[in-house]
């Protein structure tokens, strides 16, 4: 026991002596974070609109300042008939036009109901919809404070009101994504290459010449990273937490266990691109494009895993990362327990066992050549 | 010759394959205690292989294997708490001091920390290295990190240490003072297990076999086997071996 404590301190030698690592271990995490919160996530500002007022009257002109006054929106002109909406985006010069029935106060108030028509440019679809759910919801918004009487149906508040969360949705959605990014990114590529990098120096061949057994060099090797994965995880559901509101709705231990759980998988998906990568580059590339990329492309971590194709969403069924990020928007969002996600978990399990076997012979093949 | 009780590693028929490429072909060779034995031989000749599988880094694919005293199949644990090894690449953590290389490796052999510290004073102070103590591995020059990664690999006091190309890339005046520490090992009753390909060093050995293609071609004293191949210097008795086949 003591010969192993040697070795996982020297294990963290090597990890706070190197710049290079501790950049990564510990700003990587909180710098991802920041852009993914700030910058990446819906935020919305000075989209250029265009505006048809076909009828001109007191609310459409309230409305009209609200929607100019919320500071997501700039005035790009105002129109008087259909052609020039086609016009205006094609010269690029909004994304959005809004138009006002004709006679719209006098059906508001005779009829409780009167629409607003948005069109929008969905050549790029994503901003087109993001701009859409903030004028929808700065339009439920002012017609809310002209309806503070709760009693009469508003049909616009109610559409609106579902489409308002939209822009925490987009908060909550990317912290169990990036969860699953950065362990992935620290278990298996850091471990991968801390293993190669001893073949590479050839002092793994001391190791194994020595008493140490092969399993011993292997869990004194990932120890650290296991800590430092788990005190990661928590920094990113503290950041979330603090900065972004994000609940942890279920239960803390569960959540703890599972990211555990999500971490051996990765560690041992590390050990098994050292034993096929020769040098620290080649499992640098390994991870990168086999574990990282799918997972950020394959994971619903950025696109939601039910509008890809058919074998792509067979594909994404093999990702680690789509069943933990499933597991953590339940118990931190959703607040569920262990009834809901048992399948996940035993999913996850499974691979892990899968990746540790396939690793441990690889590891043996590799000796007896 | 001494009796086969006194012998420290004893190879019967170790045959060591690739598929269909023979790395090593029916060696057969016995290494007594306290001797200095030298492994020589080309490039490529098998000599890494055959260390590998005598330190238990790999597995024959048959043959019959005794290292200090256990059978290689059954006693590899046993084995590697007697013997020690050294890379041609005199592995030492660059990112570690001198010392905590020392203390890292003394601790892996479960050395007591007491005598880790009372032996690391002896070691820095013979070898002269002990202002650099604190020093990087990265640091210091290659000869100095030679010399550590041969200490290292003894501080345990092994029954045997193969030492695999240990003299690679340094030049022949550092050379000959690792030979001489070499054969202080040896005097404290260390066997040796030294492969090289430079010829003039196995004159400081007391045995040589001499590897050709897989094989071992010939295996005596310098030199009586300088005197059977009619032969000035180890370098024609190799050169002569090379060319019969």
């Amino acid at each position: 026991m003591k010969r192993f404590f040697g070795f996982v301190k020297k294990e963290f030698q090597h990890i706070f002596r190197d710049v290079r690592t501790l950049v990564i271990l510990f700003a990587l995490p909180v710098v991802m974070i920041v852009l993914f919160g700030y910058v990446v996530t819906n935020e919305l500002k000075d989209v250029r609109i265009g505006i048809w007022d076909r009828s001109g009257d007191q609310i459409t002109r309230d409305a009209i300042n609200k929607i100019l006054s919320s500071g997501y929106f700039v005035l790009a002109g105002t129109l008087d008939h259909e052609e020039q909406i086609g016009s205006l985006f094609r010269s690029g010069n909004a994304k959005v036009v809004v138009i006002f029935e004709h006679g719209f106060e006098k059906k508001l108030m005779r009829e409780n109901r009167a629409a607003v028509r948005l069109v929008t440019d969905a050549s790029d679809a994503n901003s087109a919809q993001l701009a859409l759910n903030y004028l929808q919801g700065v339009l439920a918004g002012f017609f809310r404070s002209l309806n503070p009487d709760a009693g009469l149906p508003w049909e616009v508040e109610i559409r609106t009101r579902m489409f308002y969360n939209e822009e925490m949705k987009g908060v909550y959605m990317f912290v169990p994504g990036l969860m699953a990014l950065i362990m992935m990114l620290i278990s298996a590529l850091m471990t991968s290459v801390t293993i190669t990098r001893e073949k590479e120096f050839g002092t793994m061949e001391l190791l194994l010449a020595s008493p140490l057994k092969p399993w011993e060099i292997i869990l004194g090797k990932v120890t650290p990273y296991v800590l430092l994965s788990l005190v990661n995880a928590g920094s990113i559901i503290l950041l979330g937490t603090l900065v972004f509101n994000v609940p942890v709705s279920g239960s803390l231990p569960l959540l703890i266990l599972e990211c555990l759980l999500y971490i051996t998988l990765a560690l041992s998906l590390g050990v098994l691109i050292s034993t096929v990568a020769k040098t620290q580059q080649m499992a640098m590339v390994f991870s990168m494009l086999g574990l990282l990329l799918p997972t950020i492309l394959l994971s619903g971590f950025i696109f939601p895993v039910d509008n890809m194709p058919g074998i792509l969403r067979g594909l994404s069924t093999i990702m680690p990362a789509r069943w933990f990020i499933v597991v953590v928007k339940n118990v931190m969002l959703k607040g569920t327990g262990f009834a809901f996600i048992w399948k996940e978990s035993l999913i996850l399990l499974g691979m892990t066992i899968f990746f540790i076997m396939a690793a441990l012979r690889r590891f043996n093949v590799r000796l007896e050549k | 010759m001494t009796g086969s009780g006194e012998d420290i590693i004893a190879v019967r028929d170790l045959v060591k394959k690739f598929g269909s490429f023979v790395a090593n072909d029916r060696l057969t060779f016995r290494v007594h205690r306290g001797e200095i034995f030298g492994f020589l031989g080309a490039n490529g000749a098998g000599k890494t292989t055959a260390i590998k599988i005598l330190c238990g880094l790999s597995y024959p694919t048959s043959g019959e294997i005794r290292v200090a005293g256990h059978d290689v199949y059954t006693g590899r644990e046993k084995i590697k708490r007697r013997i020690g090894y050294m890379s041609q690449k005199f592995s030492l953590y660059e990112d570690l001091t001198v010392s905590e290389n020392i203390r890292l490796y003394a601790g892996i052999y479960g050395l007591k920390r007491n005598y880790i510290q009372e032996r690391e004073t002896q070691l820095l102070e013979s070898l002269g290295l002990r202002h650099i103590k604190n020093e990087y591995i990265r640091k210091i020059p290659l000869g100095w990190k030679q010399k550590l990664a041969f200490s290292v690999a003894i501080f345990h006091r092994p029954a045997i240490v193969f030492l695999d190309e240990p003299t690679g890339g340094v030049d022949p005046i550092t050379r000959r003072q690792f030979w001489e520490m070499i054969h202080e090992a040896a005097r404290d009753g260390i066997t040796v297990f030294v492969t090289t390909h430079y010829m003039d060093e196995a004159e400081y050995c007391d045995r040589v076999s001499i590897m050709v293609e897989g094989r071992i071609e010939a295996l005596d004293t310098p030199v009586l086997l300088k005197k059977q191949y009619h032969s000035a210097n180890m370098n024609e008795v190799f050169i002569k071996l090379a060319r019969k086949r």
